[in-house]
Order: structure tokens, then sequence, then C-alpha cells
């Protein structure tokens, strides 16, 4: 059987991916597929641990959040094809018409 | 299994009704153009409904546990009800001037009010996530209503992606914590902490680390504000009132409720962060102020600084501090709002007149409006008799009751600091001349608004008792 | 839990498979350059289109309406994950799992219906 600090491990890789990606892109559409890898790697860590403790509510967690990613996706894209038609970019540096 | 029946699902007899009235609005919307200008009256009667059930819940732990209607929540849900009932009235006003075509502004309301009451009454991590989320996602739909402006557009996509990043993180703490203790119930981690000796485990507070700072990311505390001035200038008005309330009222009910009753043998170790970072919100917020020239802008990080105030009574810990806390975000929303509302009073089709020059000699053509913000910027600032000052002062000695002493000097501090750009409006009011003609007019939507503010800044500031005792008996289980 | 812990034994032969496979992979594609000759021309060079000439870039553009059609799937899509709990213990939930399932079936109807209206489904607006 392998361990849950494999699991864990694999999922805090994941995370920190996540995190990474996020805080070096520039593309919304890949800042968001950043943060779609760290949800990843929290239902990894639910999954495991849920399997492990021998208790459900990990994985009803893990169900709740990938239909709560869905939404986001949904409302994320929609959010970036408007901000593409208003300003045909979908680079989060040439955004900032908002500062002071 | 236990059997489950309708019985069960009486204390989400409000939460069902509020999406029960979306589901009519969008379906009005859709299929009834007509019925258009009743929109907001109907969403207004679908809110205050709700808020007399709220107001007569009994106390109830539904779904073992995971749904608590008890008095801490109600009191949460009334402010979030009533942010959104004024949000509601200002959109009324600005679909008269602006011509708001968007039927579904007020439905993204009513599902935004859903999520924060479901966070007020969550008493499980799965629970408080998914009110969240249906609070979060609606308020990122809210931010970029007006799709033809591109700053809507803007605001939208940063309040997103931070919310989005922020929401990761809270999960991954909230699955630490899950694999440590086993349970995802705030009242049952709580006991396996105790029990089994768990609150010095460094998984445990990095874990409670990687939620206080998406909690803080969603109520605005510094270093997790960046995205608040961006986002708050870019939304529509009433919007950034209501953002500036609601979410951030239910945003500290999730804060008080997980750090008080989940997590309260650990109170040493996150009491003394949030001081911290209570002192650092107040500093960037009410110092960055100073230089702005956009009202709205200032009123931005003044709801920054105005988050620093409300930590100091959930880092406390204390009966106390929660209660002043509350009472504190009662009374903050009135006084926002009023704020919020003569902006939205001001501008007109075209010109939005949001900076500080616009409203040079206010008082000389129109004395009702200059009196009222003066009476909501006295509020915000502090002075007495305004319900400010008495929300102040009951935080203040909250936080010094606790042992934060240098944190409290701090926030005075701060608070005199903040007369200056507050003030510096009235002073634009009242001792400039009038540059150019303001053309504006009362609608019923923003007058009920106003009326509602005013009684709220005046009648809680001259009766305290009324709302410091209610809070005080709301208090968690205790 | 253990300090360090060992490799499971029972996924050694999943591990020797992966490393046989990577092996395989690299060895014949190596040793293969020794044997073949290397004579490139351009109709040799060009993309594989079934024997048409490519007329576009690989890296095509795609219309904004298909986005809208996959956010549409991907949000009713996943509702899926619901049905499936459920269609395994519907014999110990009974009539009330039932009802709840269809409270749950019209509201996402009730989104299908506001899509509908909102002609997303229209392809040429």
């Amino acid at each position: 059987m392998i361990p849950l600090s494999w699991y864990m491990a694999l999922a805090a890789i994941l995370f920190s991916i996540g995190v990474y990606g996020f805080l070096t892109r520039r593309n919304i559409i890949i800042m968001f597929l950043s943060a779609e890898l760290m949800l990843n790697g929290v239902n990894l860590n639910l999954v495991a641990m849920s399997y492990y403790l021998e208790s459900m509510r990990g994985q009803v967690f893990t169900f709740f959040i990938i239909t709560v990613a869905a939404a986001e996706a949904a409302i994320g894209l929609g959010i970036a094809i408007c901000l593409y038609r208003n300003r045909r970019t979908v680079y989060v540096d040439e955004v900032n018409q908002l500062k002071g | 299994m236990n059997a489950i029946t309708w019985a069960t699902f009486e204390p989400l007899l409000p939460e069902m009704l509020l999406v029960c009235t979306g589901l009519v609005l969008i379906g009005l919307d859709l299929f009834a153009e007509k019925t258009r200008e009743v929109l907001p009256w109907l969403t207004v009667l679908g809110c205050v409904t709700v808020l007399g059930m709220v107001l007569g819940e009994r106390n109830v732990s539904a779904f073992g546990g995971m749904f608590l209607t008890d008095s801490y929540g109600v009191f949460f849900k009334v402010i979030s009800l009533l942010s959104v009932i004024m949000a509601t009235l200002m959109g009324e006003h600005y679909r008269r001037v602006h011509g708001l075509r968007h039927g579904e502004y007020y439905a993204l309301m009513v599902f935004a009010a859903t999520g924060m009451l479901i966070m007020a009454s969550a008493g499980d991590l799965m629970v408080l996530y998914l009110g969240l989320e249906l609070m979060a996602l609606s308020v990122y739909c809210l931010v970029g209503m007006n799709k033809r402006e591109a700053v809507s557009a803007e605001a939208a996509i940063k309040y997103f992606l931070m919310g989005v990043f922020a929401s990761a993180i809270m999960l991954f703490g909230m699955s630490l914590v899950y694999g440590l203790t086993g349970s995802t119930s705030i009242a049952e981690i709580a006991r396996f902490t105790a029990r089994t000796g768990l609150a010095e485990n460094p998984a445990l507070l990095a874990a409670l680390g990687l939620m206080i700072a998406a909690f803080c990311f969603k109520v605005a505390v510094a270093p997790f504000h960046f995205w608040t001035p961006d986002v708050y200038e870019g939304a529509p008005t009433m919007v950034t009132a209501f953002m500036s309330v609601g979410p951030k009222a239910a945003g500290f009910a999730v804060f008080g409720r997980v750090l008080v009753s989940g997590f309260p043998e650990l109170q040493p170790h996150w009491g003394s962060l949030l001081a911290i970072l209570a002192l650092l919100t107040m500093a960037v917020g009410n110092i960055t102020a100073l230089v702005q020239t956009s009202i709205k802008r200032m009123l931005a990080y003044s709801a920054i600084a105005h988050a620093g105030y409300s930590l100091l009574g959930v880092l406390a810990g204390t009966a106390d501090g929660l209660s002043a806390t509350m009472s504190y975000l009662l009374i903050y929303g009135f006084m926002n709002m009023g704020a919020f509302a003569i902006l939205v009073l001001l501008s007109s089709r075209g010109a939005h007149h949001e900076s500080l020059d616009d409203y040079r000699g206010l008082a000389k053509n129109h004395p009702l409006a200059a009196v009222l913000m003066l009476i909501f910027m006295f509020s915000l600032t502090g002075i007495p008799p305004t319900a400010g000052f008495i929300g102040k002062f009951y935080l203040l000695r909250a936080a010094l009751g606790a042992g934060y002493t240098g944190t409290v000097i701090g926030a005075v501090i701060f608070s005199a600091i903040s007369a200056y750009f507050y003030l510096r409006v009235v002073r634009n009011m009242y001792m400039s001349e009038p540059e150019g003609e303001l053309d504006f007019s009362y609608s019923p939507g923003i007058s009920a608004v106003l009326g509602l503010a005013l009684l709220g800044v005046v009648g809680l500031g001259l009766l305290p008792g009324t709302i410091i005792g209610r809070a005080a008996s709301a208090l968690l289980g205790q | 839990m253990t300090a360090a812990p060992s490799f499971p034994p029972q996924y050694l032969a999943i591990l020797i498979l992966i490393l046989f496979g990577i092996g395989f992979g690299a060895v014949t594609l190596y040793v293969g350059r020794f044997f073949r000759m290397s004579r490139p021309y351009h109709e040799k060079l060009v993309a594989y289109e079934s024997g048409n000439e490519p007329t576009a870039e690989p890296r095509m553009r795609f219309s904004v309406k298909f986005y809208l059609i996959a956010i549409l799937f991907v949000v009713f899509d996943v509702e899926a994950i619901y049905l499936y709990p459920w269609a395994v213990t519907y014999d110990r939930q009974g009539l009330f799992a039932l009802v709840e399932m269809f409270i749950f079936i019209f509201l996402l109807l009730a989104g299908y219906v506001y899509a509908w209206k909102k002609e997303t489904f229209q392809w040429e607006k």
C-alpha cells in the first residue's frame, strides 16, 4: 500500500506548481489553469486522506470542489472573453487602466 | 443512515426562499420584459420577508451540526440582508439614471445574499466553502456587469483571479485540517484539538495560517488587500457599496467562527498574528487614502482601514471582542452604504462625479445631500455622537481588555489621521465655491437608502444599548 | 507511519513496465538511426493531411462561439457527478432522494432555459 505521505507530497507538489504558475505567468488563461492545478492538489489531498481516515467527508468535499471549479471556469472564461472584446488582450500586464 | 424528512430542511427555509426569489426574478426578466420596473421592489420584498424569517429563527443545529442557526449567525445574516436591500434600492436609482438593462443584477444580488446567509450559518468547512463560493461567484459577475465598460471587465478579472487564488489557498489549509483532525466540522475540530493536544502541531499551525491568509484576502486585510482599490473603483458604484459591506461582514462571520469556535486553543498564535495584520491594515488603508483624489477610491482605502478596525475585536478572541466587531460591522454597513449612496445620487448619465473637486460647494446648491454626506463622513471618522464613535469605542475597549495595548494605540493614531481625508470632503462641500452645476434628483430608491442609513447612523449613535445588547447576547454558544 | 516509507512491493511490476517501455522506445529509435537512410525533400517534410495540401497554419484561431459552447458543456457535464452517488444509494434513500434529485435537475433546467432564451445556442446571431 502506498503511504499517505506520498499522496500528500504529490498534492503539495501539484499545489506548489500551481502557485508558481499563478505568480509568474501573465496570461489570464494560464493563470486560471494554474489555479485549477492548485485545486486539483487539494482534491488529491482530500481523497487520499478520506481513504486513509476511512471517512467519506473528504470525497464529498472533493465533489463540491469539482463542481465549484466548473462554475468558476465558466465565469472566469466569460469575464476573459468580455475583457478581450473590450481590450483585445488577455495579458494582465496590459490590463492597467485602474491604478493610483 | 438517519431518515431525512422535510422537517430537517426547516432551518434552511430562508435560504430556499431566497433561491426561489432569485429564480422568479430571472424568469420575469426573461419572459416578461415589461415587469422590469418592479424587479427591484420584488427583490426588496423577498429580502424583507427573509429578514423577518431570519429574525424569528430558533437556535437549531441542522444536518448534524453542518448548519447552525444560532444568534451569532442571525446577527450577520441581518447585516448581509440589509446590505442587499440597500444595494438593490441603489440599483433602482441607477436604473433610472444610467438605464440598467440587466435584470440579472437583482437575481445575482439575491444569490449573493443566499451565499452570505449560508456562510453565516456554516458549522462545517464544506458548507462554509459552498456559501463562500456562491457569494463570490455572484459578486464576480456583478463587478463585471457593465460589459461595455473596459474598467468593469478589468476589475472583474482582477477580483476573479485573486478570489480563485485565495479560495485555493483556503482549501489547501482546510484539507490539511481535515487530514489532521479527521473532520470538517468546526466544533469537532476544536474538540479533537483539545483532546489530543494538537494545538502546538506545526502542520496545524501552517493549515490555520493558510486559512487566515485566505480569509484576509476576502475581507481585504493587508498585506492581502492589493485587489481592493482597483476592484472597488472599477465596479459599478452600488456593487462597490455592496461589496464593502455584505461580503465583508460574511467574511468576518466565518473568520470569527472558524477562529473562535474552531481553534480556541491556538488563540495566542492567531491573536498576535492578527494584531500585527490589523495594525498594518490600518496603516496602509489610512495613509494611502490621504493622497487619493477620487472619492470612490478613497472610500476603497477607507474600507481597508475599517477591516483593520474590525479585526481588533476578532483578535481579542473574547466575547466582548466578537460582539464589538459584530456591532461595528453593522454600524459600518449603515455609514458606508450612506456615503456610497451619495456617490450614486450625484452621478449622472455619462459623468460619474467621483472626484473630490466635484464636491466643491455642494452645500450651497444641495444642502440636504451635503448634510447627509457630512454625517456619514463624521461617522466614518468616529466623531461622537454618531454611531461610528460608539462602534470604535467598543472595539478599542475590547482589544485593550485582551491586552493588545500597542495595537490600540496604533488604532487611535491612525483614526486621528483618517480625520484628515474624511473631513477634507466636508471642507470641500462647505468652504469652497461651487464650480459646475450638478444635476440630480432623489428617486424613491435612493431616498429610502439614505433614510435607512441616516436612521442607522444616528439611531445607533444615540441609543447604542439596543444593538450592543443584541450583539452581546448573540455569542458563539456562550 | 514509518519515517522513510519503503517502496510498496506490489507496485514494483508497474515500475519495471514503465522503465521497460521507456527503454524500448529509446533504444529502437536510437538504433534505427544507424540503419535507415536520410534523404529529406520538400514533399516529405510537409505536414501530412491525408494527401491534401495544408491550407492553414496548425495553430489556427477558433471562433469565440466555440468557447461559449464549451463553457456550457463544462457546467452541465460536471453536474453529472452528483447523479452517480445518488444512483448507487438510490434503493436505500427512497422517494425522498428521488424528489431531491428532481429539484436539482429542475434548477439545472432553469439554467438551461436561461441559456436558451439568451440565444447562446444560436450559431448566427
